[in-house]
């Protein structure tokens, strides 16, 4: 496989996502290193193509925006919005993720190994998301649909008026949000667990050992004793 | 927006060379805070009987060797002035109540920044490059520091609404996010007798920690009450004469990030500050969490 280095501290960075998002039949297979982030926002946003892109370090906010069908890593950590509104694709977090990581994200794989900060998964939109550590508070907020792993603890408001995505929590959970509540898990599930557990590197993680939660359906139309909840 | 950053050098090796390490922090924070810069510096002690007063002229024609003329011969006592343009620190043994008063009455258009004995404040408006230029931020020696970077959100672009904000001798704060309970804060407190120099949000939030303390509080007893009174997004960055400490409102709305390394310990409201220290590869970085609070001493 064709390998490609950039090296941010020599190139633009607009040259580099320029260069990334040229036509996928150039790109697609493709390798591509980006040595020298140190910290830069916008780093590989909006890939298209099959290419697989290698950040060596830490990455800033929105690192890997609107990714689709891409392979994206990042050896360090990222800032705010990693993976903000993925349509499709993996990216890999090897260290932690600030706030919003796979805020509104569509489809694909967000894997964090380390924590994630507050409001991972705000508004997840069908993408999977899999946090190695711990999340913040009000992650999953207002989440639609997709399924959100969490091998650690998540803070205060879980899933606060959740609509029909499933989070799988091993560790503790600090609070529910409104209208969150702790669900059986079915072989179907248990089965869309083990898979994302396995895809993200945990395939020796017992599914067995994770509680799952959900929307209790109670404000997803308005009803005037529920104004409180609101 | 606005950035802030923190430098505590824990090897003595490198502390002659803070400012050097603490430039491309400030400078990485361009983007967040493009209109004024200000730094507090805590470098080499004066002796235990005298005081360092950092005073702001405004004009860079002020006549500082008039000043110190003026303050010897009314006041009857030595003085030392060490001007840098628009800012100069008065070093004297007088009582810091007597100089106040003194510049109060003699030299009412002086800004003055704080009074202690190991910290200097600088700070001005302009772009975090052209400032530490103005000033000579790269050859500043020291053992901490607390930089701010600001974009203006709430309040004019003055050097006095700059960063930091003194709440007392060898105390000062940074903030990045903006208070939406400053003005009822603000009244509340003048109540109280704290004065105020600017209708700065910040300033604000530095006077409650400054009364909080008065009234017996530390600094952590203080900040819980911030926690519960203050309204709004912040992280803020506090320094001391032996410390540096930092909090995140609860809703973690503001960044911060810390790496913490043998020879040092930096923060930054995002990596770009932090990338370019020495040895950074091998430092713990991390995100601190919202509303804990973080200290670290010298």
């Amino acid at each position: 496989m064709e390998t490609l280095k950039f090296d941010l501290d020599a190139k633009p960075l607009r040259e580099v996502n320029q260069f990334l998002h040229g036509d996928a039949s150039t790109l697609d297979g493709k390798s591509i290193v980006i040595e020298n982030p140190n910290g830069a926002h916008n780093i590989a946003v909006g890939l298209k193509s099959d290419v697989h892109v290698t950040i060596k370090g830490h990455a800033g906010y929105y690192a890997a925006g609107m990714n689709q069908l891409a392979k994206v890593t990042i050896e360090g950590s990222a800032g705010s919005g990693v993976a903000e509104n993925m349509m499709s694709g993996v990216v890999h977090v090897k260290g932690f993720a600030s706030n919003a990581a796979a805020a509104t994200a569509n489809g694909g794989l967000l894997i964090i190994d380390g924590d994630a900060g507050l409001r991972t998964a705000i508004a997840l939109k069908g993408a999977d998301v899999v946090v190695g550590g711990s999340v913040g508070s009000f992650s999953a907020f207002m989440a639609q649909a997709g399924n959100f792993v969490i091998l650690g603890d998540a803070g205060e408001g879980l899933g606060d008026s959740i609509y029909e995505a499933k989070i799988f929590v091993r560790g503790k959970v600090k609070s529910l949000g409104a209208d969150c509540e702790e669900k059986t898990t079915s072989p179907e599930d248990r089965k869309i667990l083990a898979d994302l557990l396995a895809k993200s590197g945990h395939k020796d993680v017992n599914p067995d050992s994770f509680k799952q939660y959900g929307s209790a359906r109670t404000l997803y139309h308005f009803h005037v004793d529920n104004a409180g909840a609101y | 927006m606005c950035g802030i950053v923190g430098l505590l050098v824990r090897n003595p090796k490198m502390r002659d060379s803070i400012g050097e390490l603490m430039l491309p922090m400030l400078i990485g924070m361009t983007e967040r805070g493009p209109d004024s810069a200000g730094l507090a510096m805590f470098g080499a002690p004066v002796a235990a009987n005298e005081r360092k007063f950092s005073l702001y002229s405004g004009v860079a024609d002020f006549n500082w060797t008039k000043l110190g003329h003026d303050f010897e011969k009314h006041l009857s006592i030595k003085a030392k002035v060490e001007p840098k343009v628009n800012h100069a620190v008065l070093t004297t043994t007088l009582e810091p109540e007597t100089v106040k008063i003194w510049l109060k009455e003699h030299y009412p258009q002086l800004h003055l920044l704080s009074v202690g004995q190991l910290m200097d404040i600088y700070k001005d408006v302009g772009t975090p490059a052209q400032v530490a230029e103005r000033y000579d931020f790269k050859n500043f020696k020291g053992t901490h520091l607390v930089g701010h970077t600001r974009m203006a959100t709430e309040s004019a672009i003055t050097p006095a609404h700059a960063h930091p904000f003194t709440a007392g001798e060898d105390w000062c704060l940074v903030h990045n996010g903006s208070l939406s309970n400053a003005n009822s804060l603000r009244r509340k407190l003048q109540y109280e007798g704290i004065e105020f120099e600017t209708d700065n949000d910040t300033e604000a939030a530095c006077r409650f920690l400054q009364w909080r303390m008065r009234e017996g509080d530390d600094l952590e007893t203080a900040l819980n009450h911030g926690f519960e009174e203050l309204d709004g997004f912040y992280t803020l960055l506090m320094g001391t004469s032996n410390q540096l400490a930092l909090v995140r409102d609860p809703f973690g709305c503001k960044p911060a990030i810390i790496a913490e390394h043998d020879d040092y310990v930096a923060i930054a409201s995002e990596f770009r500050s932090l990338a370019h220290l020495p040895d950074i590869k091998n430092a713990k970085v991390f995100e601190p969490s919202p509303k804990e609070m973080y200290v670290w001493k010298l």
